[in-house]
């Protein structure tokens, strides 16, 4: 780092995350004067664009990169038309332990005032609320499923090449075009595509007034510093921001500066879960980096400068809050802006450049909580290439996590995708595809395996809210063969998840009708094309995806009743089950026998792995291919960022021998201790679930620093991750931390501030996490050295 | 009927040989080294141990049974009858194919890292036929072999396994056959003799000496030892493995005395010393084995 990084650095992670009022204010402000005067979409583009137009601009000092969603760095906005705070939620966010956000009280009484009157039953949560069935209100309220977009946007979403090629008045002349080719004789929708354009063309004025206002401000900055050197780079940030992103950038500072106005839009729009994020960063930066070095423009140092400032940006850009509170389903900061690296070219190239190794310098030497990053290996990614990410890995942040950039290609074309836009497609979020600045694919929520085989086991009722939340399957007393049960599993599965999808089709028309995202719909082919909304369909590709969590704990579960119950004939099945419903009290050597005399998942054993291979085709069947209401299809992922943390605590204890409230195993990872024979074994079990028809799983290994000592350590490191991406696996991370020293930092969190683990698809400081969390990751296997 | 009686497979074994292998255990050793990692490894028949912190005093065995250090009047049901696992069987009879088709499941990180089967003890020529025949079929796979032997055995033996093995792991002690005696129970000559005639026939073997403080990390012995290896034509590299008290818990376990209590692992500094014994008569020399 530079003198000037480090400083903004220090200032960034010094910086208190708080809430901001002023977007509240500004579009309630907004919606009083002119709801009813326009088209929604147009609309939303004038709200986006009052914005755009009157928040209060930071520009901090030394910056290079400029621009922030808030008045501050840390200083959240809120998104009051989407899902509006009350005072109760603003108090508790304020004085909470963990994850906490600094509001003034000068805030909490303006929504008292102003906000929470007017957006009471008009936020589109509470509309969604009024328009949900009792039966998915019942589900989600048992801890079936979650639902991402009840108060956040539909995001997950990435940019491709296209911006580095063309500024905002390039894409307004193309939407031009495609208003003055709209056809009102034939077109029963031209009117809308019409309201539609407009709206992406305000959206894009928006974004260029957003930059001439940071010019102005940089202009009037430089004409007060008494600083030469500063006048220079404040001038020059001045000459960027005229530059873009009203035209294609020039050179690496314009590129960088350009992406980061773009994503500050996408995210002040909306409050899209996740973020938004670069893609694959190296290419696109690559050109502008040879460029610049050839012209003397540029050089390595000036570069990688210029880089760092641009991750202390991500930084500052702390997750909006939930409402409801509790933040039991993802109590974090980060925002999930992911940075693709590697990987392959359009025409199938490898990838890498040398703006990736100067990425992997920099991730390792920053330590930010954001943004996440990740190397996308394919069989063409250099072992120099992989083994650099690896010696980062090594040294304990869990970035980057390793995906297979083979096997994203060929989910993608199984998805119906074209080669070339598999290929600039890659990893967002924690885990999942997508055709990047082409493809809407929306995470839809997290599904409850292991509640569904309770259901099935008390025929359909939930004992914890006392309702019938499942199919009624019968008395499982009458299920004479293991077969019945999996029958009974399958069939609450189905039930559940036409519940889920029935209320999930309702949600995605409300975004669709009454919360389209002009901008983003601008940035994403073929929105403009079409006359259409990201959120209605406008995208070339259109995915919603459903997040299975528990395979580990689903699998286990099932093996034990299999072997236990229909094999060796220990229990019968309702006793059994009696057992499990009182937490297996004055059961423990039981509670023993099914932890440690039963077949598991993660050992290579394809007794129980067989039993995962059950499952997963039965998931896979029961949802991919549904349609959703884009013109796309449902699509079947297995990931479960902290989810499995609150889907453990709404279950009874289960047959694998976790007790009643206990995490059940995250990703596709067998649970926690679970895994006696190595790392091998693991990655063996996981690969034998047939990645390809997901879109993305997730899979932790814990590893001692022992064991990735030396050159020989990375070796090994890199033999495993070769090998499970040879048999088709999606996506590995690791967290190289002993269990000790995460126990130290648990009991003593003071001395371990700035301790960042792997927790799913995303790091996350340790002592910022739930408790419960904090034991699980404690409890994950740890692999040692032989 | 062929079997053998593995008490232990290890997969993603780094230490060794080259690459990612499993190291498939053997029980039974002639020797009987007070530094042994693996004493449940020395008795060639089959016995039960009771691994008292995983106990949950489930009432199915005694108290008076559960202060015993041995394993008495308990047989194969009660291993299966046992919650927690805390009653163990140790050794299993296996048949060579079962082994082979067993350990073949980590093929595909042999194949990416270079690595493969390690055949460990235990004294693997205890069981020559058996390891041969296991060797035999995982060369015929493919699979890069690797044969770790204390040299106490047949020649015959030794040669017949060794030829099927792409690599052979061969450690050494204590060069005065008077202190080896002492040591491990048996003298060295065997040992020594064996080495040379191996050193003959076969093109890729490793000298391992284990580093123990006390017992024949002494000057002499070191140089000896470096002399003697120097002396024997074709061996290139030599694996130092620092003394590690690893084996004390077991040693409780099966209710026998460890003599080397209290001492500690070799520094740092005495290692790279010893390794400039060798490595000054032309020897590649790793600490660890780890290349």
């Amino acid at each position: 780092m530079t003198a000037r990084t480090e400083r903004l650095r220090l200032a960034s992670l010094d910086a208190i995350p708080s809430i901001s009022g002023e977007r509240a204010a500004i579009t309630t402000a907004f919606y009083k004067a002119q709801m009813g005067r326009h088209s929604t979409p147009v609309l939303r583009a004038m709200n986006f664009y009052a914005i755009c137009d009157s928040k209060t601009l930071w520009m901090g000092d030394a910056e290079l990169i400029v621009g922030e969603r808030g008045p501050a760095p840390k200083a959240v906005p809120t998104y009051p038309e989407l899902t509006c705070h009350s005072a109760e939620d603003l108090r508790i966010l304020d004085s909470r332990p963990k994850t906490q956000y600094k509001v003034n009280p000068a805030v909490i009484a303006e929504y008292e005032r102003e906000i929470i009157p007017f957006w009471r039953g008009r936020s589109l949560r509470d509309q969604m609320f009024g328009e949900l069935p009792q039966e998915w209100l019942d589900a989600y309220a048992a801890g079936c499923f979650t639902e991402f977009m009840e108060q956040r946007a539909p995001g997950h979403t990435v940019a491709d090449g296209k911006l580095y090629r063309k500024g905002m008045l390039d894409f307004k002349a193309d939407i031009a075009k495609a208003e003055a080719a709209l056809d009102f004789e034939r077109d029963p929708e031209a009117l809308d595509k019409r309201e539609q354009l407009r709206a992406m063309s305000i959206a894009c004025d928006a974004v260029i007034r957003f930059a001439e206002r940071h010019a102005e401000l940089a202009e009037v900055e430089a004409s007060r510093t008494q600083d030469g050197a500063r006048r220079k780079e404040l001038l020059k940030v001045a000459d960027a921001c005229r530059r873009v992103p009203a035209r294609a950038p020039r050179d690496f500072h314009e590129a960088l500066q350009y992406y980061w106005f773009c994503h500050l839009a996408v995210i002040t729009e909306l409050n899209g879960w996740d973020a938004f994020s670069p893609g694959h960063l190296d290419q696109h930066l690559g050109p502008f980096y040879e460029a610049g070095l050839a012209a003397g423009t540029l050089t390595r140092e000036s570069a990688r400068e210029l880089l760092e400032c641009f991750f202390i940006k991500f930084n500052n850009h702390t997750a909006p809050p939930k409402v409801g509170v509790t933040a039991a389903e993802s109590g974090t900061y980060t925002d999930f802006a992911n940075i693709n690296l590697a990987g392959l070219l359009r025409d199938g190239r490898d990838g890498s450049n040398e703006v990736t190794r100067l990425l992997l310098d920099i991730i390792d030497e920053m330590h930010l909580l954001q943004p996440s990053s990740n190397l996308q290996v394919s069989r063409k990614t250099p072992d120099a290439v992989l083994k650099h990410a690896l010696r980062v890995i090594r040294n304990g942040y869990g970035f980057p996590s390793l995906f297979n950039a083979d096997a994203v290609v060929e989910e993608q074309l199984r998805q119906g995708k074209t080669l070339e836009d598999a290929r600039e497609g890659g990893c967002s979020g924690c885990v999942e595809v997508g055709a990047f600045g082409k493809e809407a694919y929306i995470l839809t929520g997290y599904f409850n395996l292991m509640k569904m085989l309770e259901l099935a086991l008390h025929d359909g009722f939930d004992v914890r809210t006392g309702k019938y939340i499942g199919a009624r399957t019968g008395d499982p007393a009458a299920f004479g063969t293991f077969d019945d049960v999996f029958a009974a599993f399958e069939a609450q599965v189905r039930h559940v998840l036409d519940i889920k999808i029935r209320g999930n089709q309702l949600i995605e028309r409300l975004y669709a009708t009454r919360m389209p995202h002009t901008f983003l719909s601008v940035i994403t082919d073929d929105c403009i094309a079409k006359g259409k909304d990201y959120n209605a369909g406008g995208a070339r590709y259109n995915n919603t995806f459903i997040q299975a969590v528990g395979i580990g704990s689903i699998t286990d579960s099932l093996s034990a009743l299999k072997e236990l119950v229909y094999e060796r004939g220990d229990a019968p099945l309702p006793r059994l089950i009696e057992m499990l419903d009182a937490d297996f009290s004055g059961q423990e050597p039981l509670r023993q026998r099914l932890l440690n005399k039963t077949h598991k998942y993660g050992n290579d054993d394809d007794y129980a792995d067989d039993l995962m291979r059950r499952t997963f085709r039965m998931l896979f069947e029961a949802i991919d291919g549904r349609p959703n209401t884009k013109g796309g299809a449902y699509r079947l992922e297995m990931l479960p960022t902290t989810c499995h943390v609150y889907f453990g605590e709404v279950c009874l204890a289960s047959a694998d021998g976790r007790g009643e409230g206990q995490p059940v195993s995250e990703g596709i990872s067998p649970v926690q201790g679970a895994d006696r024979h190595g790392p091998t074994a693991v990655l063996k079990s996981a690969s034998k679930m047939d990645h390809i028809k997901t879109g993305g799983t997730l899979l932790n290994m814990k590893f001692t620093p022992a064991l990735l000592e030396g050159d020989g350590g990375i070796d090994n490191l890199h033999s495993l991750v070769r090998a499970y991406f040879k048999l088709d696996g999606h996506h590995m991370q690791f967290n190289v931390v002993t269990a000790e020293l995460l126990r130290q930092a648990k009991a003593d969190p003071a001395s371990h501030r700035d301790l960042i683990v792997r927790v799913a698809g995303y790091s996350d400081y340790f002592c910022d996490l739930s408790e419960a969390l904090q034991d699980e990751i404690i409890r994950r296997t740890e692999h040692t050295a032989f | 009927m062929l079997t053998g009686l593995v008490f232990n497979v290890q997969r993603f074994s780094t230490h060794d040989g080259p690459g990612v292998r499993t190291t498939v255990f053997m029980k039974g050793c002639p020797l009987c080294c007070a530094w042994c990692h693996n004493p449940e490894s020395q008795s060639a028949s089959p016995e039960l141990v009771r691994l008292r912190h995983l106990c949950m005093s489930c009432g199915r065995c005694t108290e008076d049974e559960l202060d015993s250090p041995v394993v008495i009047d308990r047989n194969e049901d009660d291993v299966e009858a046992c919650p927690t696992g805390a009653l163990q069987g140790v050794g299993e009879r296996i048949e060579p194919l079962a082994l082979v088709t067993s350990v073949l499941r980590d093929r595909i990180f042999f194949d990416e890292s270079g690595g493969g089967v390690t055949i460990s003890g235990g004294e693997p020529l205890v069981q020559a036929a058996f390891v041969t025949e296991v060797l035999r079929r995982l060369r015929a796979e493919g699979v890069h072999t690797a044969l770790d032997t204390c040299g106490f055995g047949r020649w015959p033996d030794l040669r017949g396994a060794a030829e099927h093995a792409s690599l052979v792991l061969y450690d050494l002690k204590l060069m005065d056959p008077a202190r080896h005696k002492a040591a491990t129970g048996v003298s060295n000559d065997v040992i020594l003799d064996n080495l040379r005639a191996l050193a003959g026939v076969h093109p890729a073997i490793w000298i391992r000496i284990p580093v123990i403080p006390g017992v024949n990390d002494d000057d002499a012995n070191i140089e000896a030892a470096a002399d003697f290896v120097r002396s024997v034509p074709g061996i290139r590299q030599v694996d130092l493995l620092p003394y590690h008290p690893t084996g004390e818990a077991k040693f409780a376990r099966l209710g026998l005395d460890y003599a080397l209590h209290g001492t500690t692992p070799p520094e740092q500094g005495r290692l790279d010393t010893l390794a400039a014994t060798f490595r000054d008569r032309g020897l590649l020399t790793t600490i660890g084995g780890h290349a």
